[in-house]
Protein backbone atom coordinates (compact mmCIF):
# COMPACT_ATOMS: atom_id res chain seq x y z
CA UNK A 1 0.00 0.00 0.00
CA UNK A 2 1.33 3.37 -1.01
CA UNK A 3 0.85 6.42 1.21
CA UNK A 4 -0.58 9.63 -0.18
CA UNK A 5 1.94 12.21 -1.33
CA UNK A 6 3.60 14.50 1.15
CA UNK A 7 6.45 16.95 1.41
CA UNK A 8 9.48 15.67 3.30
CA UNK A 9 11.83 17.88 5.27
CA UNK A 10 14.73 16.66 7.36
CA UNK A 11 15.15 19.04 10.29
CA UNK A 12 18.73 19.93 11.20
CA UNK A 13 17.79 21.08 14.72
CA UNK A 14 14.89 20.91 17.13
CA UNK A 15 14.43 24.65 16.64
CA UNK A 16 14.06 24.17 12.89
CA UNK A 17 11.61 21.32 13.45
CA UNK A 18 9.50 23.62 15.64
CA UNK A 19 9.47 26.28 12.94
CA UNK A 20 8.49 23.73 10.30
CA UNK A 21 5.72 22.42 12.56
CA UNK A 22 4.29 25.91 12.88
CA UNK A 23 4.51 26.53 9.14
CA UNK A 24 2.90 23.19 8.34
CA UNK A 25 0.04 23.62 10.80
CA UNK A 26 -2.38 20.69 11.02
CA UNK A 27 -0.86 19.12 7.87
CA UNK A 28 2.50 18.56 9.56
CA UNK A 29 3.58 15.44 11.40
CA UNK A 30 6.86 14.58 13.06
CA UNK A 31 8.70 11.48 11.86
CA UNK A 32 11.38 9.69 13.87
CA UNK A 33 11.42 5.89 13.72
CA UNK A 34 8.12 5.95 11.86
CA UNK A 35 6.99 2.58 13.16
CA UNK A 36 3.62 3.85 14.28
CA UNK A 37 3.15 6.60 11.69
CA UNK A 38 4.27 4.86 8.48
CA UNK A 39 1.96 1.84 8.91
CA UNK A 40 -0.91 4.29 9.45
CA UNK A 41 0.11 6.25 6.36
CA UNK A 42 0.28 3.07 4.29
CA UNK A 43 -3.27 2.27 5.32
CA UNK A 44 -4.16 5.90 4.62
CA UNK A 45 -5.44 6.29 8.15
CA UNK A 46 -2.99 9.18 8.34
CA UNK A 47 -2.42 11.49 5.39
CA UNK A 48 -0.09 14.26 6.54
CA UNK A 49 0.93 16.80 3.91
CA UNK A 50 4.31 17.47 5.51
CA UNK A 51 6.64 15.08 7.29
CA UNK A 52 9.37 16.61 9.43
CA UNK A 53 12.12 14.07 10.05
CA UNK A 54 13.64 14.50 13.52
CA UNK A 55 15.03 10.97 13.72
CA UNK A 56 18.67 11.90 13.31
CA UNK A 57 18.84 14.89 15.65
CA UNK A 58 21.66 14.65 18.18
CA UNK A 59 19.73 16.98 20.51
CA UNK A 60 17.15 14.23 20.99
CA UNK A 61 19.65 11.49 21.71
CA UNK A 62 21.38 10.19 24.81
CA UNK A 63 20.76 8.32 28.04
CA UNK A 64 22.39 9.95 31.04
CA UNK A 65 22.20 10.88 34.69
CA UNK A 66 21.26 14.51 35.20
CA UNK A 67 22.86 16.85 37.71
CA UNK A 68 19.99 16.30 40.13
CA UNK A 69 20.40 12.54 40.04
CA UNK A 70 17.60 11.66 37.62
CA UNK A 71 17.94 9.58 34.49
CA UNK A 72 17.12 11.32 31.22
CA UNK A 73 16.42 9.60 27.92
CA UNK A 74 16.29 11.56 24.65
CA UNK A 75 13.12 11.18 22.61
CA UNK A 76 14.89 9.77 19.53
CA UNK A 77 16.54 6.89 21.38
CA UNK A 78 15.45 3.58 19.90
CA UNK A 79 14.04 0.73 21.94
CA UNK A 80 17.13 -1.31 21.01
CA UNK A 81 19.44 1.39 22.36
CA UNK A 82 17.42 1.63 25.56
CA UNK A 83 17.43 -2.16 25.94
CA UNK A 84 21.23 -2.17 25.60
CA UNK A 85 21.90 0.66 28.07
CA UNK A 86 24.17 -0.36 30.96
CA UNK A 87 23.09 2.71 32.90
CA UNK A 88 19.45 1.66 32.71
CA UNK A 89 20.19 -1.96 33.56
CA UNK A 90 21.90 -0.71 36.72
CA UNK A 91 19.68 2.21 37.71
CA UNK A 92 16.24 1.40 36.31
CA UNK A 93 16.24 -2.13 34.90
CA UNK A 94 12.47 -2.02 34.32
CA UNK A 95 13.00 0.46 31.47
CA UNK A 96 15.65 -1.58 29.66
CA UNK A 97 13.70 -4.82 30.13
CA UNK A 98 10.47 -3.32 28.89
CA UNK A 99 12.16 -1.86 25.81
CA UNK A 100 13.64 -5.31 25.08
CA UNK A 101 10.12 -6.81 25.15
CA UNK A 102 8.67 -4.43 22.54
CA UNK A 103 7.77 -5.89 19.15
CA UNK A 104 10.68 -7.63 17.44
CA UNK A 105 14.33 -6.83 16.77
CA UNK A 106 13.63 -4.83 13.62
CA UNK A 107 10.90 -2.77 15.30
CA UNK A 108 13.20 -2.09 18.26
CA UNK A 109 15.95 -0.95 15.89
CA UNK A 110 13.73 1.82 14.48
CA UNK A 111 11.01 2.64 17.01
CA UNK A 112 11.77 5.43 19.49
CA UNK A 113 10.67 6.15 23.04
CA UNK A 114 9.45 9.63 22.11
CA UNK A 115 7.36 8.23 19.29
CA UNK A 116 5.89 5.50 21.45
CA UNK A 117 4.89 7.93 24.19
CA UNK A 118 3.51 10.59 21.84
CA UNK A 119 1.54 8.03 19.80
CA UNK A 120 0.13 6.42 22.97
CA UNK A 121 -1.14 3.21 21.49
CA UNK A 122 -3.38 1.64 24.16
CA UNK A 123 -1.26 -1.54 23.96
CA UNK A 124 2.14 0.17 24.11
CA UNK A 125 4.40 -0.96 26.94
CA UNK A 126 6.47 2.10 27.87
CA UNK A 127 3.56 4.38 28.88
CA UNK A 128 2.74 2.16 31.88
CA UNK A 129 6.38 2.08 32.93
CA UNK A 130 6.67 5.86 32.68
CA UNK A 131 3.51 6.33 34.78
CA UNK A 132 4.75 3.86 37.41
CA UNK A 133 8.14 5.62 37.59
CA UNK A 134 6.37 9.01 37.88
CA UNK A 135 8.42 10.10 34.87
CA UNK A 136 8.40 13.63 33.54
CA UNK A 137 7.82 14.15 29.82
CA UNK A 138 9.86 17.07 28.46
CA UNK A 139 8.06 19.05 25.76
CA UNK A 140 9.24 21.93 23.62
CA UNK A 141 6.86 24.30 21.87
CA UNK A 142 6.82 27.77 20.32
CA UNK A 143 6.46 29.30 23.80
CA UNK A 144 9.37 27.40 25.30
CA UNK A 145 9.63 24.18 27.22
CA UNK A 146 7.30 22.60 29.73
CA UNK A 147 7.20 19.39 31.70
CA UNK A 148 4.25 17.07 32.22
CA UNK A 149 4.01 14.13 34.60
CA UNK A 150 3.40 10.92 32.68
CA UNK A 151 0.18 10.30 34.60
CA UNK A 152 -1.24 13.57 33.23
CA UNK A 153 0.31 13.16 29.77
CA UNK A 154 -1.74 10.07 28.81
CA UNK A 155 -5.33 11.21 28.51
CA UNK A 156 -7.27 8.83 26.29
CA UNK A 157 -6.85 6.43 23.36
CA UNK A 158 -4.04 7.83 21.16
CA UNK A 159 -4.50 11.12 22.99
CA UNK A 160 -1.84 12.89 25.01
CA UNK A 161 -1.18 16.35 26.41
CA UNK A 162 0.81 17.52 23.40
CA UNK A 163 -0.05 20.39 21.06
CA UNK A 164 0.22 20.11 17.28
CA UNK A 165 3.07 22.62 17.42
CA UNK A 166 4.98 20.83 20.20
CA UNK A 167 7.71 18.18 20.29
CA UNK A 168 8.40 15.56 22.95
CA UNK A 169 12.14 15.98 23.55
CA UNK A 170 12.70 13.35 26.23
CA UNK A 171 11.73 11.77 29.52
CA UNK A 172 13.36 11.74 32.93
CA UNK A 173 12.71 9.81 36.12
CA UNK A 174 14.30 8.87 39.42
CA UNK A 175 16.48 5.79 39.47
CA UNK A 176 14.51 2.83 40.78
CA UNK A 177 15.75 -0.72 41.08
CA UNK A 178 12.69 -2.26 42.77
CA UNK A 179 10.39 -1.95 39.77
CA UNK A 180 9.22 -4.49 37.22
CA UNK A 181 6.88 -4.84 34.26
CA UNK A 182 4.85 -7.93 33.42
CA UNK A 183 2.66 -8.31 30.36
CA UNK A 184 0.29 -10.66 28.67
CA UNK A 185 1.31 -10.09 25.09
CA UNK A 186 -0.52 -10.55 21.83
CA UNK A 187 1.75 -13.23 20.44
CA UNK A 188 2.07 -11.88 16.91
CA UNK A 189 2.49 -8.16 17.56
CA UNK A 190 3.87 -8.32 21.14
CA UNK A 191 1.53 -5.46 22.03
CA UNK A 192 0.25 -5.75 25.59
CA UNK A 193 -3.25 -7.15 25.98
CA UNK A 194 -2.56 -6.30 29.60
CA UNK A 195 0.72 -4.96 30.94
CA UNK A 196 1.38 -3.81 34.49
CA UNK A 197 4.34 -1.84 35.80
CA UNK A 198 5.00 -1.73 39.54
CA UNK A 199 7.54 0.55 41.24
CA UNK A 200 7.92 -0.11 44.95
CA UNK A 201 9.55 1.62 47.89
CA UNK A 202 10.65 -1.25 50.09
CA UNK A 203 11.55 -1.25 53.75
CA UNK A 204 12.91 -4.70 54.47
CA UNK A 205 10.14 -7.15 53.63
CA UNK A 206 7.37 -4.60 53.56
CA UNK A 207 6.25 -2.02 51.06
CA UNK A 208 6.16 1.56 52.29
CA UNK A 209 4.64 2.98 49.12
CA UNK A 210 4.03 1.94 45.52
CA UNK A 211 3.11 3.23 42.11
CA UNK A 212 1.38 0.72 39.87
CA UNK A 213 0.15 1.40 36.33
CA UNK A 214 -1.59 -0.64 33.66
CA UNK A 215 -1.50 -0.50 29.86
CA UNK A 216 -3.37 -2.54 27.27
CA UNK A 217 -6.39 -3.09 29.47
CA UNK A 218 -7.93 0.32 28.98
CA UNK A 219 -7.94 3.31 26.64
CA UNK A 220 -4.62 4.59 27.94
CA UNK A 221 -1.95 3.90 30.54
CA UNK A 222 -3.20 4.75 34.00
CA UNK A 223 -2.53 4.18 37.68
CA UNK A 224 -4.14 1.39 39.65
CA UNK A 225 -4.91 3.46 42.73
CA UNK A 226 -6.58 0.68 44.68
CA UNK A 227 -3.55 -1.57 44.28
CA UNK A 228 -1.22 1.23 45.32
CA UNK A 229 -3.29 1.84 48.49
CA UNK A 230 -3.40 -1.86 49.31
CA UNK A 231 0.36 -2.16 48.91
CA UNK A 232 1.15 0.54 51.48
CA UNK A 233 2.36 -1.37 54.51
CA UNK A 234 1.86 -4.77 52.87
CA UNK A 235 4.45 -7.47 53.43
CA UNK A 236 5.90 -8.74 50.18
CA UNK A 237 5.95 -10.93 48.26
CA UNK A 238 3.24 -12.71 50.29
CA UNK A 239 0.83 -9.78 50.17
CA UNK A 240 1.08 -9.25 46.41
CA UNK A 241 -1.91 -11.40 45.46
CA UNK A 242 -4.26 -9.72 47.93
CA UNK A 243 -3.12 -6.25 46.92
CA UNK A 244 -3.58 -7.04 43.20
CA UNK A 245 -6.85 -8.94 43.51
CA UNK A 246 -9.21 -6.09 42.70
CA UNK A 247 -7.01 -4.41 40.08
CA UNK A 248 -9.08 -5.31 37.02
CA UNK A 249 -12.49 -4.76 38.55
CA UNK A 250 -11.58 -1.23 39.56
CA UNK A 251 -10.98 -0.06 35.97
CA UNK A 252 -13.75 2.15 34.56
CA UNK A 253 -13.32 1.16 30.95
CA UNK A 254 -11.73 -2.02 29.60
CA UNK A 255 -10.90 -2.83 25.97
CA UNK A 256 -12.50 -5.76 24.25
CA UNK A 257 -11.42 -7.29 20.93
CA UNK A 258 -10.80 -10.64 19.28
CA UNK A 259 -7.69 -11.13 21.39
CA UNK A 260 -9.43 -10.79 24.74
CA UNK A 261 -12.84 -10.05 26.18
CA UNK A 262 -13.44 -7.39 28.79
CA UNK A 263 -13.80 -9.94 31.60
CA UNK A 264 -10.62 -11.73 30.52
CA UNK A 265 -8.65 -8.50 30.51
CA UNK A 266 -10.01 -7.56 33.94
CA UNK A 267 -8.96 -10.95 35.29
CA UNK A 268 -5.52 -10.72 33.69
CA UNK A 269 -4.99 -7.23 35.07
CA UNK A 270 -5.04 -8.73 38.57
CA UNK A 271 -2.78 -11.63 37.52
CA UNK A 272 -0.17 -9.44 35.86
CA UNK A 273 -0.34 -6.84 38.62
CA UNK A 274 0.56 -9.60 41.08
CA UNK A 275 3.41 -10.81 38.86
CA UNK A 276 4.81 -7.31 38.42
CA UNK A 277 4.65 -6.64 42.17
CA UNK A 278 6.31 -9.96 43.00
CA UNK A 279 9.07 -9.36 40.47
CA UNK A 280 9.64 -5.82 41.77
CA UNK A 281 9.69 -7.04 45.37
CA UNK A 282 12.23 -9.69 44.40
CA UNK A 283 14.61 -6.89 43.51
CA UNK A 284 14.38 -5.14 46.87
CA UNK B 1 3.28 13.58 -8.09
CA UNK B 2 5.07 15.27 -5.24
CA UNK B 3 8.45 16.88 -5.51
CA UNK B 4 11.45 14.59 -5.78
CA UNK B 5 14.07 14.52 -3.06
CA UNK B 6 17.78 13.81 -3.67
CA UNK B 7 19.27 10.91 -1.74
CA UNK B 8 22.68 9.29 -1.62
CA UNK B 9 23.03 5.88 -0.04
CA UNK B 10 25.75 3.27 0.05
CA UNK B 11 24.22 -0.04 -0.98
CA UNK B 12 26.39 -3.13 -0.60
CA UNK B 13 29.52 -0.98 -0.75
CA UNK B 14 28.50 1.02 -3.79
CA UNK B 15 27.41 4.63 -3.61
CA UNK B 16 24.09 5.37 -5.26
CA UNK B 17 22.42 8.71 -5.83
CA UNK B 18 18.88 9.24 -7.00
CA UNK B 19 15.97 11.62 -7.05
CA UNK B 20 13.08 9.86 -5.35
CA UNK B 21 9.52 10.64 -4.48
CA UNK B 22 9.29 11.23 -0.71
CA UNK B 23 6.72 8.46 -0.30
CA UNK B 24 8.88 5.83 -2.01
CA UNK B 25 9.50 3.03 0.47
CA UNK B 26 13.05 1.79 0.89
CA UNK B 27 12.08 -1.71 -0.24
CA UNK B 28 10.69 -0.36 -3.50
CA UNK B 29 13.79 1.77 -4.04
CA UNK B 30 15.98 -1.31 -3.65
CA UNK B 31 13.84 -3.58 -5.80
CA UNK B 32 12.62 -1.24 -8.51
CA UNK B 33 15.26 1.48 -8.79
CA UNK B 34 18.33 -0.68 -8.10
CA UNK B 35 16.91 -4.00 -9.33
CA UNK B 36 18.04 -5.68 -6.09
CA UNK B 37 15.10 -8.07 -5.98
CA UNK B 38 16.58 -10.35 -3.33
CA UNK B 39 14.80 -8.21 -0.74
CA UNK B 40 11.21 -9.38 -0.80
CA UNK B 41 7.88 -7.73 -0.08
CA UNK B 42 5.83 -10.10 2.03
CA UNK B 43 3.05 -8.71 4.19
CA UNK B 44 3.80 -5.02 3.49
CA UNK B 45 2.60 -4.32 7.06
CA UNK B 46 5.87 -4.54 9.08
CA UNK B 47 5.09 -7.97 10.44
CA UNK B 48 6.64 -10.71 8.29
CA UNK B 49 10.24 -9.46 7.96
CA UNK B 50 10.72 -10.65 4.35
CA UNK B 51 11.91 -7.12 3.49
CA UNK B 52 14.59 -7.03 6.21
CA UNK B 53 17.85 -5.30 5.26
CA UNK B 54 20.63 -3.79 7.37
CA UNK B 55 20.57 -0.01 7.64
CA UNK B 56 23.82 1.17 9.24
CA UNK B 57 24.25 -2.36 10.50
CA UNK B 58 20.83 -2.69 12.14
CA UNK B 59 18.13 -5.03 10.85
CA UNK B 60 15.29 -2.96 9.46
CA UNK B 61 11.96 -3.73 7.82
CA UNK B 62 12.45 -1.82 4.59
CA UNK B 63 8.68 -1.71 3.92
CA UNK B 64 8.37 0.60 6.93
CA UNK B 65 11.09 3.10 6.06
CA UNK B 66 10.95 5.78 3.40
CA UNK B 67 13.97 5.82 1.10
CA UNK B 68 14.49 9.48 2.02
CA UNK B 69 15.00 8.47 5.65
CA UNK B 70 17.92 6.30 4.57
CA UNK B 71 19.73 9.23 2.93
CA UNK B 72 23.37 9.08 4.02
CA UNK B 73 23.06 5.52 5.34
CA UNK B 74 24.89 2.32 4.57
CA UNK B 75 22.54 -0.40 3.45
CA UNK B 76 23.32 -4.07 3.14
CA UNK B 77 20.98 -6.44 1.34
CA UNK B 78 21.17 -10.19 0.76
CA UNK B 79 23.04 -9.49 -2.49
CA UNK B 80 25.88 -7.89 -0.53
CA UNK B 81 26.48 -10.73 1.88
CA UNK B 82 28.65 -13.14 -0.11
CA UNK B 83 32.33 -12.41 -0.69
CA UNK B 84 32.57 -12.95 -4.43
CA UNK B 85 31.79 -16.63 -5.00
CA UNK B 86 32.34 -17.41 -1.32
CA UNK B 87 29.03 -17.74 0.47
CA UNK B 88 28.60 -15.96 3.81
CA UNK B 89 28.52 -18.47 6.70
CA UNK B 90 24.79 -17.75 7.10
CA UNK B 91 24.11 -18.53 3.44
CA UNK B 92 26.22 -21.66 3.80
CA UNK B 93 24.32 -22.60 6.96
CA UNK B 94 20.93 -22.29 5.25
CA UNK B 95 22.30 -24.45 2.41
CA UNK B 96 23.86 -27.11 4.63
CA UNK B 97 21.05 -27.31 7.17
CA UNK B 98 18.21 -27.00 4.66
CA UNK B 99 17.00 -23.80 6.31
CA UNK B 100 14.34 -23.13 3.71
CA UNK B 101 11.61 -24.68 1.67
CA UNK B 102 9.97 -22.11 -0.61
CA UNK B 103 12.71 -19.57 0.17
CA UNK B 104 10.52 -16.50 0.22
CA UNK B 105 11.39 -15.55 3.80
CA UNK B 106 15.05 -16.54 3.46
CA UNK B 107 16.72 -13.21 2.54
CA UNK B 108 14.99 -11.42 5.43
CA UNK B 109 15.68 -14.32 7.76
CA UNK B 110 19.38 -14.21 6.90
CA UNK B 111 19.65 -10.44 7.31
CA UNK B 112 17.96 -10.64 10.72
CA UNK B 113 20.32 -13.45 11.69
CA UNK B 114 23.28 -11.32 10.54
CA UNK B 115 22.26 -8.57 12.98
CA UNK B 116 21.68 -11.15 15.72
CA UNK B 117 25.12 -12.76 15.32
CA UNK B 118 26.76 -9.35 15.21
CA UNK B 119 25.22 -8.48 18.62
CA UNK B 120 25.51 -11.97 20.06
CA UNK B 121 28.04 -14.25 18.30
CA UNK B 122 27.08 -17.33 20.35
CA UNK B 123 23.32 -17.21 20.86
CA UNK B 124 21.37 -19.96 22.62
CA UNK B 125 18.52 -21.62 20.75
CA UNK B 126 16.07 -19.46 22.69
CA UNK B 127 18.00 -16.32 21.80
CA UNK B 128 17.97 -17.32 18.13
CA UNK B 129 14.21 -17.85 18.23
CA UNK B 130 13.74 -14.45 19.89
CA UNK B 131 16.17 -12.87 17.44
CA UNK B 132 14.21 -14.01 14.39
CA UNK B 133 10.78 -13.45 15.95
CA UNK B 134 10.27 -10.55 13.55
CA UNK B 135 10.53 -12.91 10.58
CA UNK B 136 7.77 -15.30 9.63
CA UNK B 137 8.29 -18.59 7.80
CA UNK B 138 5.20 -20.49 6.78
CA UNK B 139 7.03 -23.61 5.52
CA UNK B 140 9.70 -24.90 7.81
CA UNK B 141 8.41 -24.72 11.36
CA UNK B 142 11.66 -22.82 12.08
CA UNK B 143 13.72 -25.77 13.38
CA UNK B 144 16.00 -25.96 10.34
CA UNK B 145 16.35 -22.19 10.30
CA UNK B 146 17.52 -22.30 13.92
CA UNK B 147 19.95 -25.08 12.97
CA UNK B 148 21.23 -23.01 10.04
CA UNK B 149 21.93 -20.01 12.28
CA UNK B 150 23.68 -22.23 14.83
CA UNK B 151 25.76 -23.69 12.00
CA UNK B 152 26.75 -20.17 10.91
CA UNK B 153 27.57 -19.08 14.47
CA UNK B 154 29.88 -22.07 14.91
CA UNK B 155 31.60 -21.46 11.58
CA UNK B 156 32.05 -17.75 12.30
CA UNK B 157 33.52 -18.60 15.72
CA UNK B 158 36.09 -20.88 14.09
CA UNK B 159 37.25 -18.37 11.52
Amino acid sequence: MIPTTFEYRRATSVAEALTLLQEGGPEAKLLAGGHSLIPMMKQRLAEPGLLIDIGGLDELRGIQETDDGEIAIGAAMTHAEIAASDLLHTQAPIVAETAAAIGDAQVRNRGTIGGSLAHADPGADLPAVMVALDATIAILGPNGDRKVQADDFFQDILTVDLGEDEIVTGVCFQACRSAAYAKLEQRASKFALVGVAAALSLDGGSCSSARVAVTGASSHAQRLGGVEDALAGASLPDGAADAAAGAGDALDFVNEDLHGSESYRRAMTAVFARRAIEAAAGRG
Amino acid sequence: MSESVPITVNVNGRERSAMVEARLLLVHYLRENLNLTGTHVGCDTSQCGACTVLVDGRSTKSCTVFAVQADGSEIQTIEGLADGDELHPLQDGFWEEHGLQCGYCTPGMIMSAANLLQDNPAPSEEEIREGISGNLCRCTGYQHIVNAIQHAAERMAQS
